[in-house]
């Protein structure tokens, strides 16, 4: 039956339902074309030295076979063979080697860039702060979880979209700062040539000019945990005035966030927001029915200690995680109207009668409090 | 063991009955057994993950297994694969033929040796047990980096670090065990530059051990500081450097991957001479091949490491050192086409398996050679085009010159011989499976699949389809070979002292099965 849909998904793939894609992307930015040209030069070199080795070895099992009548020669060694064939692959490795060196320097000059982004990898998402312009959000996937699990229709960029991309300007030096909050998470998209590793504590950098407007899609390369697989990173590169206007629109709601989290807000408005704030952040782990996974090491929320406990100690694990688990310190992913809305949720939701209305304003004195 | 008392007949005595035999035997041959059945059930085993991971990666979506399921197997997967599979199964055979490839009647510690075996099942119990405790099995991946191994990792790392040490004190004992014996008990006449290439592959390879098992002892001693005494060896918040960890890791690392595959030069380098009925091309220049591989070996580490943020200058050293690796073994490879060139070949099992090594290694060799590229390897690295490169030398590198080794030597263990019709069926369903699962891997890597992920983009399905075929057809085809070893134990064609025309060494000079004690007299070589 497996082996019939296979059949019947090689007979799609000619009309274009999924691909058969054989090699690299060429990409739309010159650190990404002078790769795929090394990669082409070398892939070239290897695929023939690999043909002449398993021609040549054919050539033997053919010719000298015993049942043709062949007799074995005698001999065991051949100077000038041996030279031959220590010589030649070295003059090979050293045609290979100057192309690679330069294309390296390149790589690595991330001098005299226009737009600054500070990457950081989080367990499992990405969060894109423009240096100069002070504007920061973060990118979760976007993908529903029921598409995963089968009981929905997969989309078109099935675990390659984003609730919020990264949006950067054509032709411009683009210089990616990356660093990690918890473990080593790897930025990467393909059709750029740039992939680099997030590590927590340290700062790596890479840059990229992009040729082309257009939406690109990659993935986190470094296994983090639970959720590696859906973590992915997806980069909308437009225009510079679309840029601009991008940003400009960015500040503006960032504006409008700030004077949302002076007002107060009805328990059924909270919930609504607190459910989507759920969902998107903290369902991967506790799940979207609030039952955890304890065996994984994620507790569940119905009717814990954290719920049955104060109002203040809740707000307390929120904002400032608990060290040494996989439980974050969300103060600085999320804003006051969000956290007060998702801790309401959690008192709330899945049979959590507790009642409690949580308001920005909460948050903020707590946060105060902290600092 | 009550006829070891002493008298003329000491070496005429055979094994103990019963259990105790396996539990006290000090003698090389039940040993090598042990080694090689332990290390067979472990292939079973790690195979079984392997089954699961193509299972789940048959098509896009989650079906069987949870994300951290999944993650826990792909980590069990490489660790049993890696440190119950192959090393074990290089030890077997270095237990049963270095001796009576040396003329030696034993090792040289066999009380050693019986410990360095018994440690393993209790290093891999203690390893599977992590499965049922709360949090579940290790999570992090074989290579276990910091800081997804030490502060995120479940509670259960704390057992898997006291397993690896445990393998680890097995490896250091058993090529003490190797060097020892190789340098103390050659037959008179048995100078270096005429021991077998299996006896000094492996002889190689037990420094190689030596120098990098305690390296992977220190490393999972930090993380075990780190995450019970405070310390932070791999913490940027206390001042640590989870890179550090990658740099420990990796000084074992790569030599491991060595330790790996070094041995299978020595099997091939037995097996194809002889059914090429010529002698080996180039003795010389393959044993300092070997040499040369494993000096080299620990200068590259950090080709695993070029997006973790090296200085240019560093990231440069470590792709030109790399790449160098690529001349000694071009050099083996065309030494041993040279050693095919004008024989008179015949194509048994052990032949079929060792010449699809030839092929098949060369073909792993060269995508190892796109990979050292730096540049190159910024699109490569940890996508499934490193799956593919690492597969094709472990299974078709490693596990077939090992399958070749237990074909060539079997009727030597046995006495009798195989089925010829069922092994030649064995290695043609390996060989075309083993193709359809990892070759279009290569494929999956460059189109941007990366790698330990449970579900992938929709454009990623038909290779993945396609591999799992492959795999699952490979997995069960295993099955044949337990048959078939079963099948040679219990009966069949009597084998001869030599079965094979064109073979060569001093343990075809015994009889079939090799007795209990061999070389009580050393044999002289001339």
């Amino acid at each position: 039956m497996r082996i019939l849909s296979f059949l019947a998904l090689a007979l799609y793939a000619s009309t274009g339902f999924a691909d058969w894609q054989l090699n690299m992307p060429q990409g739309v930015t010159s650190s990404s074309n002078e790769i795929y040209d090394l990669h082409q030069l070398i892939l070239w070199i290897c695929a023939v030295i690999g043909l002449l080795v398993t021609a040549g070895i054919g050539y033997c099992l053919i010719k000298f076979r015993k049942s043709k009548g062949a007799v074995p020669a005698k001999w065991d060694e051949n100077l000038f063979a041996e030279v031959t064939w220590t010589v030649i692959p070295t003059i090979i490795l050293v045609l290979m080697a100057i192309p690679a060196s330069k294309t390296l320097a390149n790589l690595y000059d991330t001098s005299n860039s226009e737009v600054d982004i500070l990457v950081t990898g989080y367990q499992w998402k990405w969060q894109y702060e423009y240096i100069d312009e002070e504007v920061g959000f973060f990118s979760n996937m976007s993908t529903p979880r029921d598409q995963i699990e089968g009981d929905a229709e997969k989309g078109e960029h099935y675990l390659l979209e984003v609730d919020e991309p990264m949006v950067v300007p054509v032709g411009k030096k683009i210089r990616l700062l990356l660093t990690a909050k918890d473990v080593i998470h790897s930025w990467w998209i393909p059709e750029f040539g740039v992939k680099k590793d997030a590590v927590p504590g340290f700062i790596n950098e890479s840059w990229m000019v992009i040729d082309e407007p257009g939406v690109y899609r990659g993935q986190c390369t470094e296994l983090c945990g639970k959720d590696h697989g859906f973590m992915p990173v997806v980069v909308h590169a437009v225009s510079e005035q679309e840029y601009d206007a991008w940003v400009a629109g960015k500040k503006e709601i960032a504006a409008q966030a700030a004077l949302a989290s002076m007002k107060t807000y009805s328990k059924d408005e909270l919930m609504a927001e607190g459910e989507a704030v759920y969902m998107r952040t903290c369902a991967a782990c506790h799940q979207a029915n609030g039952t955890g996974i304890p065996a994984a090491g994620f507790p569940s929320l119905i009717g814990s200690p954290l719920i049955e406990g104060d109002v203040a100690g809740h707000i307390d694990i929120v904002l400032n995680g608990k060290p040494a688990t996989a439980m974050q310190a969300f103060a600085a992913q999320l804003n006051d109207v969000e956290l007060a809305a998702v801790v309401t949720y959690e008192r709330n939701a899945w049979g959590n009668d507790k009642g409690d209305v949580v308001q920005p304003a909460d948050v903020a004195a707590m946060r105060a409090e902290k600092e | 063991m009550s006829s070891t008392a002493v008298g003329a007949e000491h070496h005429d005595h055979g094994p103990a009955k019963g259990l105790k035999r396996w539990l006290y035997t000090t003698n090389h041959k039940d040993i090598g057994t042990m080694y090689l059945v332990l290390s067979f059930v472990m292939f079973l085993y790690g195979g079984a993950f392997a089954m699961g991971i193509r299972l789940e990666l048959f098509e896009p979506g989650i079906q069987y297994f949870s994300p951290e399921k999944y993650n826990q197997m792909i980590t069990m997967h490489g660790l049993i694969m890696v440190f119950g599979a192959v090393m074990p199964a290089f030890v077997g055979l270095a237990n049963w033929m270095i001796p009576l490839q040396i003329g030696a009647p034993d090792m040289a510690l066999p009380r050693m040796n019986n410990w360095s075996f018994w440690i393993l099942p209790f290093a891999f119990s203690m390893l599977s047990m992590t499965t049922f405790m709360d949090g579940g099995a290790p999570n992090f991946g074989w290579t276990f980096y910091a800081p997804l191994s030490t502060t995120y990792a479940p509670p259960s790392t704390t057992f898997f670090i006291f397993a690896v040490h445990m393998m680890g004190i097995s490896s250091i004992m058993g090529a003490i065990n190797v060097i020892v014996t190789i340098f103390n008990m050659r037959a008179p006449g048995m100078t270096w530059m005429k021991m077998p290439l299996f006896v000094w592959t492996w002889l190689i390879t037990a420094f190689l051990l030596i120098a990098a098992m305690p390296v992977l002892a220190g490393a999972v001693t930090m993380m075990l500081f780190d995450i019970h005494l405070g310390t932070s060896f791999f913490d940027a918040a206390g001042g640590g450097d989870p890179v550090l960890f990658q740099h420990i890791f990796w000084f074992f690392g790569h030599p491991e991957v060595y330790i790996m595959i070094l041995p299978a030069f020595g099997v091939v380098s037995a097996i194809l001479p002889a059914f090429a009925r010529k002698p080996l091309f180039g003795y010389t220049s393959m044993v300092w091949a070997v040499a040369s591989i494993a000096l080299l070996s620990f200068i590259v580490w950090a080709h695993h490491m070029f997006l973790v943020g090296m200085p240019l200058v560093a990231e440069l050293f470590f792709m030109y050192a790399t790449m160098l690796i690529a001349i000694p073994t071009g050099i083996k490879v065309f030494n041993w086409m040279a050693t095919l060139y004008q024989g008179s070949i015949t194509f048994e099992t052990p032949m079929l398996f060792a010449l699809a090594f030839l092929v098949l290694f060369t073909c792993g060799g060269l995508s190892g050679l796109m990979l050292s590229i730096g540049p190159a390897d910024f699109q490569y690295h940890d996508t499934y085009f490193v799956v593919a490169h690492f597969h094709y030398v472990l299974v078709p590198g490693a596990v077939f010159a090992i399958m070749a080794g237990a074909y060539y030597w079997l009727p030597k263990w046995t006495g009798h011989m195989y089925d010829e019709r069922l092994g030649k069926i064995h290695f043609w369903l390996s060989f075309i499976s083993i193709n359809v699962t990892f070759f279009p891997q290569h494929f999956l890597g460059l189109a941007g699949m990366p790698r330990r992920i449970p579900d992938y983009a929709l454009m990623f399905s038909d290779f993945n389809m396609m591999s799992s075929i492959g795999g699952l057809t490979y997995g069960v085809s295993q099955l044949l070979f337990v048959y078939i070893i079963i099948k040679c134990v219990r009966g069949g064609e009597k084998a001869s002292e030599k079965p094979w025309d064109g073979a060569e060494g001093l343990e075809w000079t015994v009889p079939s099965p090799a007795p209990y004690h061999t070389f009580s007299t050393p044999p002289k070589v001339d």
